[in-house]
């Protein structure tokens, strides 16, 4: 039985609340700062952020053993810049991963979580509002931990070392004011990664809903591609990736600086930081929240999530592999005997100060090296730690010929650890006392990086 | 009562997938009524109010909020407000801050209210400090209510707004709820309970499987003569019973739930005027009764009816539909 009355009669128009006004987006992402503040975990990080690099800095500059198997860890008693560089390096494998993940990764799920959808976009009634302002109030937000990691290390650092100049991967002395602009700059630069990971997480966050799995994205996906860095990948496929620029800041201390692997680097992470937005706001404007029982966890990702990031990749690995030229490793031995004697004449120099001897110029050491790996069996390029490079100088005012021994450990990025095999009086373990501190003789160990693209 | 109509939905349907959540619809609700839907669950009350709510978009049909069209590309209008499936609450913030952040989602000159004032409406000035985390079902209702009410809304969506409450925030909320529609406000809400729509609605709709199987005033609803269970409870049970037997249009219940385990009480099927027979019969042999009331209320009764009926008839049209392939 269907039992209906009567309608009464309704002027049209009779009391018309007229279209919706928008409500302004500064309001909503004001919402949405407020909703990410109140959050402990985004409060707990703002602290971890704003205070642990600089304790970790300034105790690490306390203790007489260093982080030398970390980038510039070695110099962490030399200068203040070091500090920051090593909370950098640290920053790229952990911290900028985890911040994204708990902040973009949990932006768009927090609503699925709590239930409060219905409430947002009763209030809202714009999904395209919502998820502008979602998405800039998580790019503030992660804009404001990183400033905080910058802020916290530079200043840890300074406290603990002072605004000493710091020695480049090319063996170069950048003075303070360079350090501290190279520095600077290369943490501009990872915010380019930082911003393709959190687009990473805006997008598991919409396509997982309350999966875990969409928290986690970011980090999976950084993880993914430190796993994948650390492969015998062609070179072309190894900056293709979003994260390489978390590693390619390197370059920007090298001598000559090696910018092209960083541009390549960070304009991949900004067209992924793009295409992953784009790919989330699709996912969210189709997504129907007439079900709550759908959070929409799974729907569309393969199609909508993983296949277009995945065509991105394989295009963009395309293009670098062409307008390159690239192939291979991108390590030849013709690229690190010449690093590792370029690193040698500036490094000697140094030294050669330190322990108050006359001075020297690079140019006149003449500097060479020879270098094979796997004592010359096989190809003679790839990363190993079967790299044996004989290094061969004049010693300015005698004009002896002179040599020295290093084995090298060359990871698949380009980076390199140079450990001294003798002569011991040139590059054996000696302690020299520098700054009133006690700092190993510079060329025992050394870092270095030899540029992966063609030419260099 | 002003004529002006504040819902006014035609022939709406809503499929999910393989299932019809609303079935070409009609639905017509006055401005200032409170006007209740009901159903049982799956019937397509949560969908009917996401739709007034510009939470998603009809199939087809019509729909006209505030006397502006709404469905797809066609949000609802400024003045609507309201919840469904539970207020959505921030337990991180504070009942104070909930409000406070809700405030700042209002369009450019839409009016609002003062969140002290709605706080104290709904009764949570006491608790407007504190963190929702520790709020109870009936605090969170309540709360959910006091959001709806900031945006001096001029149609009110609330879906099972007396879930969790006790009879005290129930009477407080009812409270609230009539004095807006008094106001003008119009109010929508859906409710598993019999006795909090006739308590508030003066209109209730009744959905069954996405079907509007009911729609008008409640007491046209429970007006309708037709047979109910009634305890009753009489000095002389065996001699009652007996009286029920031989009354016209009576019958006794045996094994009735209602009537278990107090064996004074025996449960009669009847309609009015054979039930007003019967008592007659039972005070002329010098019965006193103590005890005659429905076993559920006229409403709920009428509500089982019909929506058992149109279950019923739904599953006649499927066979009809199998047996004919």
């Amino acid at each position: 039985m269907t039992t209906t009355v009567d309608a009464p009669t309704a002027a049209p128009g009779a009391g018309a609340a007229g279209p919706r006004r928008p409500v302004p987006l500064g309001n909503i992402v004001w919402f949405e700062l407020v909703k990410q503040f109140s959050a402990w975990r985004v409060r707990l990080l703002i602290l971890l952020c704003w205070l642990g690099p600089g304790l970790l800095v300034f105790g690490i500059g306390q203790q007489a053993t260093l982080p030398s198997d970390t980038l510039f860890g070695r110099w962490m008693h030399t200068t203040g810049w070091a500090g920051s560089l090593v909370v950098l390096g640290w920053a790229g494998t952990w911290a900028l991963p985890l911040v994204t993940s708990v902040v973009a990764g949990d932006v768009f799920a927090s609503e699925d979580r709590l239930g409060t959808w219905r409430h947002v976009l009763v209030a809202v009634r714009s999904h395209r509002r919502i998820f502008a302002a979602k998405a800039v109030a998580s790019v503030t937000v992660i804009a404001l931990l990183v400033a905080g990691l910058v802020v916290s290390g530079v200043v840890g650092g300074l406290l603990a070392e002072g605004n000493q100049p710091l020695i480049g991967l090319g063996g170069q002395q950048l003075s303070g004011s360079e350090a501290g602009n190279a520095v600077l700059l290369a943490w501009l630069c990872v915010l380019a990664p930082t911003l393709a990971l959190a687009a990473i997480g805006l997008l598991g966050s919409v396509a997982l809903g309350r999966s875990p799995m969409g928290l986690l994205l970011p980090m999976l996906a950084a993880l993914g591609m430190q796993v994948a860095q650390m492969l015998p990948l062609p070179v072309a496929v190894r900056l293709a990736l979003p994260g390489y620029a978390f590693i390619s800041w390197n370059g920007l201390f090298a001598a000559p600086q090696q910018l092209g692997p960083l541009l390549i680097g960070v304009a991949v992470s900004l067209l992924w930081a793009v295409v992953a937005t784009a790919l989330a706001y699709l996912l969210f404007l189709r997504r129907d929240f007439t079900n709550l029982n759908n959070d929409g966890a799974g729907r569309r990702m393969l199609t909508m999530g993983v296949l277009p990031l995945a065509g991105l990749l394989a295009a963009t690995a395309g293009v670098v592999a062409l307008t390159t030229d690239s192939s291979g490793s991108g390590i030849t031995q013709a690229k690190v005997q010449r690093s590792v004697a370029a690193v040698f004449a500036q490094l000697y120099p140094y030294q050669q100060m330190e322990i108050h001897q006359p001075a020297v110029t690079a140019a006149q050491l003449q500097t060479t090296a020879v270098c094979s790996k796997n004592e010359g069996l096989g190809a003679q390029a790839g990363p190993g730690n079967d790299w044996r490079c004989t290094v061969n100088w004049i010693v300015p005012g005698t004009g002896v010929p002179t040599q020295a021994v290093y084995q090298l450990n060359v990871t698949a990025n380009g980076r390199y650890s140079a450990d001294g095999d003798g002569p011991v009086q040139v590059n054996g373990y000696f302690v020299i006392i520098a700054n009133g501190k006690a700092t190993p003789n510079p060329l025992w160990q050394f870092d270095g990086n030899v540029d992966l693209l063609p030419g260099r | 009562m002003d004529t002006t109509i504040a819902v006014r939905g035609h022939g709406i349907t809503k499929v999910f997938g393989d299932v019809v959540a609303l079935d070409h619809v009609d639905l017509n609700v006055a401005q200032g009524q409170i006007h209740g839907l009901v159903g049982p669950n799956g019937a397509g009350k949560t969908t009917l109010l996401g739709l007034m709510l510009g939470l998603a978009a009809a199939d087809t049909g019509e729909l006209e909020i505030l006397g502006t069209p709404v469905g797809r590309g066609l949000p609802a209008p400024d003045g609507v407000s309201g919840f469904v499936d539970g207020p959505g609450l921030y337990p991180t913030l504070t009942a104070r801050q909930n409000l406070a952040t809700l405030l700042t989602l209002q369009p450019e000159g839409a009016p609002v209210g003062d969140v002290g004032e709605a706080l104290a409406q709904v009764g949570l000035t006491g608790a407007a400090d504190q963190k929702v985390r520790g709020f109870s079902l009936g605090m969170r209702q309540r709360l959910g209510l006091a959001a709806a009410l900031l945006t001096r809304p001029r149609l009110l969506v609330l879906d099972e707004p007396s879930n969790g409450l006790d009879p005290v925030g129930k009477k407080h909320v009812h409270g609230v709820l009539r004095r807006l529609a008094a106001e003008g406000t119009t109010v929508v809400l859906s409710s598993h309970r019999m006795d909090d729509l006739e308590a508030l609605c003066s209109e209730v709709t009744i959905l069954s499987a996405g079907r509007v199987v009911f729609s008008g005033p409640v007491r046209k609803l429970s007006d309708d003569d037709r047979e109910l269970d009634y305890r009753l409870r009489a000095t002389d049970p065996s001699a009652a019973r007996a009286l029920a037997v031989e009354t016209p249009g009576v019958g006794v219940v045996e094994g009735s739930d209602a009537a278990l385990p107090d064996t004074d009480v025996i449960v009669v099927r009847a309609r009015v005027a054979a039930l007003d027979e019967l008592v007659g019969r039972i005070v002329r042999a010098d019965i006193a009764v103590r005890e005659l009331a429905p076993v559920v209320s006229p409403l709920e009764s009428a509500f089982l009816s019909l929506t058992e009926q149109a279950v019923l008839t739904e599953q006649s049209d499927k066979s009809e539909q199998e047996s004919g392939r």
